[in-house]
C-alpha cells in the first residue's frame, strides 16, 4: 500500500490533521463552537472554489477566505443566542451559494465540487503535504504556546474574566488557528464533514477522560484510529475514505454515549 | 496605625434611569472580615465589580493600596458538569504571570497547598463537575487562593449551600482569616452568617448604608431582622 506515492502522501497528511484536530477539537468542544466550526469550513467550501476560479490551489483559497472571516464569525459568539443560529444559517447559506458561482464561473466540471465538500486524498500532492504540514505544525505550536490562558479562558470562562487575560487576543488567535486548522482538515473529510475530525473525537473523549489532557490524549488518539483505519479501507476497497473516516468516528461517538449512560445507570 | 488596603470614598454609581450606590465610603484594613450584606439588587455585586476595576464609578472613587493582590470568587460559574477538569487543574487555571504549557515545580507545590487548605486533598484528581456543592465552592475558593492573595472577595459563596455546609465552607475562610492574616470581604444576603463570621458590617440599603463593628449589628438586630 506504502509504495504508492498518493497514499504516503495522504498518511502522511492524515496523521497530522488527526493530532491537531484532535487537540483542536478539545477547545471547540470546550468553547461551544461546533457550529462555528462548520460554518467555517463552509466558508472554506467558497474559498476553494474561488481558488479554482483565480487559479489558486484550493487549499490557499480555503485559507485566505477562513482566515478573514474566522474573526468575524468569532465575533457573533457573543451575540444573542436566539439570533446567534439564524446569523450563522444566513451566512453559511450565502457562502455556499457563493462557492457554487465561482466554481460554475471557472467552469471545472462538477467532481471539484464533490472532492472540496466531501474531500479526496488521491489528489493531495507532495507539496500539498508539505503546506499542510507546515500548517499542522504552526497550529501545534501557537496551540502550545497559549495553551494554559487558553485552558482557563475556554474551561472557566467567567473565572478567566476576572484573571487578567487577554481574552480577546486569545480568542482571536484559536479562531485563526481554527481557520488553519479547518482548512487542511477540509482536505480529508471535506469542507461538509470537518465534524468528523474536529467535534466527534473530543466529544468522545470527554466521557472517558478524567483530565484536560487526557481528554486531549484521547480525542488525538479516535482521531489518529479512524483516519488510519479509515484510509486503509478505501484503499482496500476503493470506497470513499471520508465514508469510511466518519462511520467510524460516528460509531465512536456512539459507544462513548452509551458508555456514558450505562455508568450514569449503575450510581 | 492601620494597613488600609481599599479606601472607598464617597462613590456613587447609577445605571441609566437607576440609580445603585450613593454616597459610599468605607475602609478595608488588612486583616479585616468584613461582612457585605443588603437585599438581593441593592448593589452589592455592583460594588464588588467596581473595585475589581469591571464597572466605573459616576462619582468617587475606589483606591486600591499599591501591590495589593485580590482573589475572587464570582457569584455565577459556567462548567459543563461533563468537563473532565479535575478539581486540582481547576484550581490550576489561575495563575498569573508567564506560564509554562506544563505547571512547574513551584506550580505543583502551590496547587497542593492551597487543596490541603481548603480541605480537598481526597478528592482532587476528581472531575469538579462531579463535585458535591460544597465542594464546589471549596474548590472556587482554592482556586482564588492560588495567587497568594492580599484580600479575598467572596460574592453569595454561601448562597446554594445548605446550613452545614455554608458553616464548613466559612470556618475555612474564618481560619485563613485568622491564623494568615488574608483580609475578607464577605458579600452576602444571610444575616445569621454575618452575624456569625465577620468582624466588621456594612449594610447596604436603599440610598443609604449603615457600617461599624459586627457589635453594633447585634444590637441593632433586636429591632428587628429581615432575613
Amino acid at each position: 500500500m506504502f509504495s504508492f506515492e498518493f497514499m504516503q502522501n495522504a498518511y502522511l497528511a492524515g496523521t497530522l490533521i488527526a493530532i491537531v484536530s484532535g487537540m483542536m477539537g478539545v477547545f471547540v468542544v470546550a468553547r461551544n463552537m461546533p457550529f462555528m466550526t462548520h460554518t467555517l469550513s463552509e466558508i472554506g467550501f467558497a474559498g476553494a472554489a474561488f481558488g479554482i476560479f483565480i487559479g489558486w490551489t484550493p487549499l490557499n483559497g480555503m485559507l485566505a477566505f477562513t482566515t478573514v472571516s474566522s474573526i468575524m464569525v468569532g465575533e457573533l459568539s457573543g451575540a444573542v443566542e436566539s439570533r446567534r443560529e439564524s446569523v450563522i444559517s444566513a451566512i453559511s447559506g450565502l457562502f455556499i451559494g457563493l462557492g457554487i458561482l465561482f466554481l460554475s464561473l471557472s467552469q471545472k466540471n462538477s467532481s471539484y465540487a464533490t472532492n472540496i465538500l466531501f474531500g479526496s486524498v488521491i489528489g493531495i500532492s507532495r507539496q500539498d503535504v508539505i503546506q499542510m504540514a507546515a500548517l499542522s505544525i504552526l497550529v501545534l505550536v501557537v496551540l502550545l504556546l497559549i495553551f494554559r490562558n487558553l485552558k482557563d479562558d475556554s474551561f472557566d470562562p467567567v473565572g478567566a474574566q476576572t484573571n487578567h487575560i487577554y481574552r480577546n487576543i486569545i480568542s482571536i488567535i484559536f479562531l485563526i488557528m481554527l481557520a488553519f486548522n479547518v482548512s487542511v482538515a477540509a482536505q480529508i473529510v471535506g469542507s461538509l464533514l470537518i465534524f468528523v475530525l474536529l467535534t466527534l473525537p473530543a466529544s468522545s473523549a470527554k466521557y472517558f477522560a478524567h483530565t484536560v489532557l487526557q481528554m486531549m490524549a484521547l480525542a488525538v488518539g479516535f482521531a489518529l484510529f479512524g483516519v488510519w483505519v479509515g484510509l486503509y479501507l478505501g484503499y482496500l476497497t476503493n470506497w470513499p475514505v471520508t465514508f469510511f473516516i466518519s462511520s467510524i468516528e460516528a460509531a465512536i461517538y456512539g459507544i462513548s454515549l452509551f458508555y456514558n449512560f450505562i455508568r450514569s445507570k449503575s450510581k | 496605625m492601620s494597613d488600609t488596603l481599599i479606601s472607598v470614598e464617597d462613590l456613587s454609581l447609577s445605571f441609566p434611569n437607576h440609580p445603585v450606590l450613593s454616597g459610599l465610603s468605607f475602609q478595608v484594613n488588612r486583616g479585616d472580615f468584613l461582612g457585605v450584606i443588603g437585599e438581593n439588587g441593592i448593589g452589592k455585586t455592583t460594588l464588588v465589580r467596581v473595585i475589581l476595576g469591571q464597572l466605573h464609578p459616576s462619582a468617587g472613587k475606589v483606591v486600591i493600596k499599591d501591590g495589593v493582590r485580590i482573589g475572587y470568587v464570582p457569584q455565577f460559574r459556567n462548567i459543563d458538569v461533563e468537563y473532565p477538569l479535575a478539581i486540582k487543574d481547576f484550581v490550576a487555571l489561575n495563575f498569573t504571570g508567564l506560564k509554562l504549557p506544563w505547571l512547574s515545580k513551584k506550580e505543583r507545590t502551590r496547587v497542593h497547598q492551597v487543596i490541603h487548605q481548603v480541605g480537598l486533598e481526597h478528592i482532587a484528581d476528581r472531575p469538579l463537575g462531579l463535585a458535591s456543592g460544597g465542594e464546589k465552592q471549596k474548590a472556587y475558593l482554592a482556586q482564588a487562593l492560588i495567587n497568594h492573595p492580599d484580600l479575598l472577595i467572596l460574592d453569595e459563596s454561601t448562597a446554594s449551600l445548605d446550613p452545614n455546609t455554608k458553616k464548613e465552607l466559612l470556618d475555612v475562610v474564618f481560619r485563613l482569616n485568622k491564623t494568615t492574616g488574608l483580609t475578607i470581604l464577605f458579600v452576602s444576603h444571610d444575616m445569621q452568617m454575618i452575624h456569625e463570621y465577620p468582624d466588621h458590617y456594612l449594610w447596604l440599603k436603599k440610598g443609604h448604608y449603615e457600617s461599624g463593628p459586627i457589635e453594633d449589628l447585634h444590637n441593632e438586630n433586636k429591632e428587628g431582622q429581615y432575613v
